[in-house]
């Protein structure tokens, strides 16, 4: 029998692995989308990679205050990420700056010592350099797809303090995909039609139907959610005051004034608007015949 | 100090002819330009996540250096019975072990400046600044760190015969100071004795090895260290040192050397 040539066994070995490739490539097509793997995270970890996205977005929320952060060890409360807080339009009071102090006096002269080499300012990022938190989000989505925070404030940043109406509004669509009827993205799309496109029509639309969706939520869940109804509502009334139609805007303050925290400032709003409502009337009876 | 720089130069020269730096290196440089080059929201100015990734990279690698180097200088020149002829030359064994320590240290000093260095290039086309006097902060006070850590794996060297053993014990001894250390004290306030008296005893024992990790510094942009602090620093990292380095010699010159 006679020596085959190193050369030949190696094209016929490349020869079977092409053959096979083209076998296996159309069912192992038909695998990934039996496991419903649109990254290589699903494909890694399986549902198992939602346990790696609340840490994703708790590292956003690290960047944003660019390192100064709480570990396991510093007892402190878990409440809501700053970041989701800024998204929803809330600033950092003195009070709230006094609770996130968490290292509070050094306990010892090695405590002491050790702080001249950590972080121990609490700041938040600005001048654009909240881009460096996004990341961390678009990883945070990839690992849990149904996590809605991380669509609306990603999308908020990039809208409101990087001027990237047009990602903002891809990534919220993308969540849309992976949730339909959400009424938190729905609003986080009205927001961007209305802020950055100026598309009144549009905004008011996505807004209603953001509202409808939040109407299809158990009592229990929009009873919890009720920030939710009360931002839809009342940013819905800016747009109709906007718009001129008076009446609906009205009408919308009204729906917001059942779960705001502030119906007083509703109803001053709301005055002003009946104010302007009857003037053109009292106008006309001025004029003289 | 002639035959202890001798003893170095051998030791450095072992880190460049070992295949340990390379892989390191070129592991670190893949991941880091991998990462560097996924685009995140068509945003090319995004990196800090580069620079903290790059930096955990050189910070296990450093250690992972410091830690294999060492462990296997004492154990390795038992085994191949070279330690015999050394010592006839006649070098003392304490020459010995500050010949090997200064060229493990030396040695995870070079690997250091090619690590950082490749970390400012990256970081620097990206950023356009290059701020050189924090990153000499970074690097002085790591390698002062890991001074500590080559003479802890040294004296691990004396006490264990396997250097696979030593190298994971230092590997886990160093890690756990640099992960919880700092916050013993923290723990130890919510248990009750003779638990808290534990706690206590080992934060005030342990070199504190966590205050030596600029890394947060150099990611997120803060400013510079004061330079007293630094030096306070350089001293504490000494004076650890020269502790673990006279506990080795103390084992070392009553070890025997046949295996």
């Amino acid at each position: 029998m006679t020596k085959a040539s190193p050369y030949l066994v190696l094209a016929l070995l490349l020869a079977v692995c092409f053959t096979l490739a083209t076998t296996l490539e159309p069912r192992a097509a038909v695998w990934s989308r039996h496991a419903k793997s649109n990254n290589v995270f699903g494909l890694l970890f399986g549902d198992g990679r939602r346990m790696f996205a609340n840490e994703f977005f708790t590292m956003a929320d690290v960047y944003f205050h660019s390192g100064y952060y709480p570990s396991i060890f510093d007892l402190r409360e878990e409440g809501p990420k700053e970041i989701v807080a800024e998204s929803h339009g809330h600033s950092d009071s003195q009070e709230d700056e006094k609770n996130e102090d968490f290292l509070g006096k050094p306990k010892d002269w090695i405590d002491r010592f050790g702080r001249h080499f950590r972080i121990t300012e609490h700041t938040h990022l600005e001048h654009s350099h909240e881009r460096e938190i996004l990341p961390w989000l678009r990883l945070a989505a990839d690992m849990d797809p149904q996590m809605i925070q991380t669509y609306t404030v990603g999308a908020y940043f990039m809208c409101q303090h990087l001027n990237q109406p047009q990602e903002a509004e891809a990534f919220l669509r993308e969540g849309l995909r992976n949730n339909p009827d959400n009424y938190e993205v729905l609003f986080g799309l009205g927001r961007i039609y209305h802020d950055n496109y100026h598309d009144t029509n549009r905004a008011r639309n996505v807004w209603q139907l953001a509202l409808t969706c939040f109407m299809k939520q158990p009592p229990e869940l929009q009873k919890e959610n009720k920030i939710g109804f009360d931002e839809i509502t009342v940013n819905l009334a800016n747009l109709e005051r906007d718009a001129g139609n008076y009446a609906d805007a009205i009408n919308w303050f009204q729906a917001a004034q059942k779960v705001s925290p502030a119906p007083d400032a509703l109803q001053q709003q709301i005055d002003k608007l009946r104010a302007k409502m009857t003037a053109p009337t009292n106008a006309a009876a001025a004029l003289p015949h | 100090m002639n035959t202890i720089w001798a003893l170095a130069g051998v030791v450095i020269k072992e880190l460049y002819r070992r295949k340990d730096f390379y892989v390191l290196f070129v592991l670190t440089a893949l991941i880091t330009i991998a990462t560097g080059m996924v685009n995140f929201f068509h945003d090319p100015k995004i990196v800090r996540y580069v620079k903290d990734i790059c930096m955990l990279l050189i910070w296990v690698s450093a250690l992972l250096i410091a830690i294999i180097t060492a462990a296997r200088q004492i154990p390795a020149e038992r085994e191949s019975r070279t330690i015999f002829p050394l010592l006839a030359k006649p070098v003392t064994r304490l020459q010995v072990i500050l010949g090997k320590f200064l060229g493990c240290w030396l040695a995870t000093g070079i690997a250091l400046v090619v690590f950082y260095l490749f970390f400012a290039i990256v970081t620097g086309s990206r950023e356009q600044h290059w701020p050189w006097l924090g990153y000499l902060q970074a690097v002085w006070l790591q390698w002062a760190m890991l001074a500590v850590v080559v003479a802890l794996s040294l004296l691990g060297s004396i006490v264990s015969a396997a250097p696979s053993s030593t190298t994971t014990i230092c590997f886990i001894a160093v890690a756990g100071i640099l992960l919880v250390g700092g916050h013993l004290d923290t723990v130890a306030l919510h248990q009750t004795q003779p638990l808290q008296g534990i706690f206590y005893t080992i934060y005030f024992l342990i070199p504190h090895l966590e205050w030596f990790d600029l890394r947060d510094r150099i990611v997120y942009d803060w400013g510079l260290v004061d330079w007293l602090d630094c030096v306070l620093a350089t001293l504490y990292a000494a004076a650890y040192t020269g502790l673990f380095l006279l506990l080795t010699w103390f084992g070392f010159r009553r070890k025997s050397l046949n295996t």
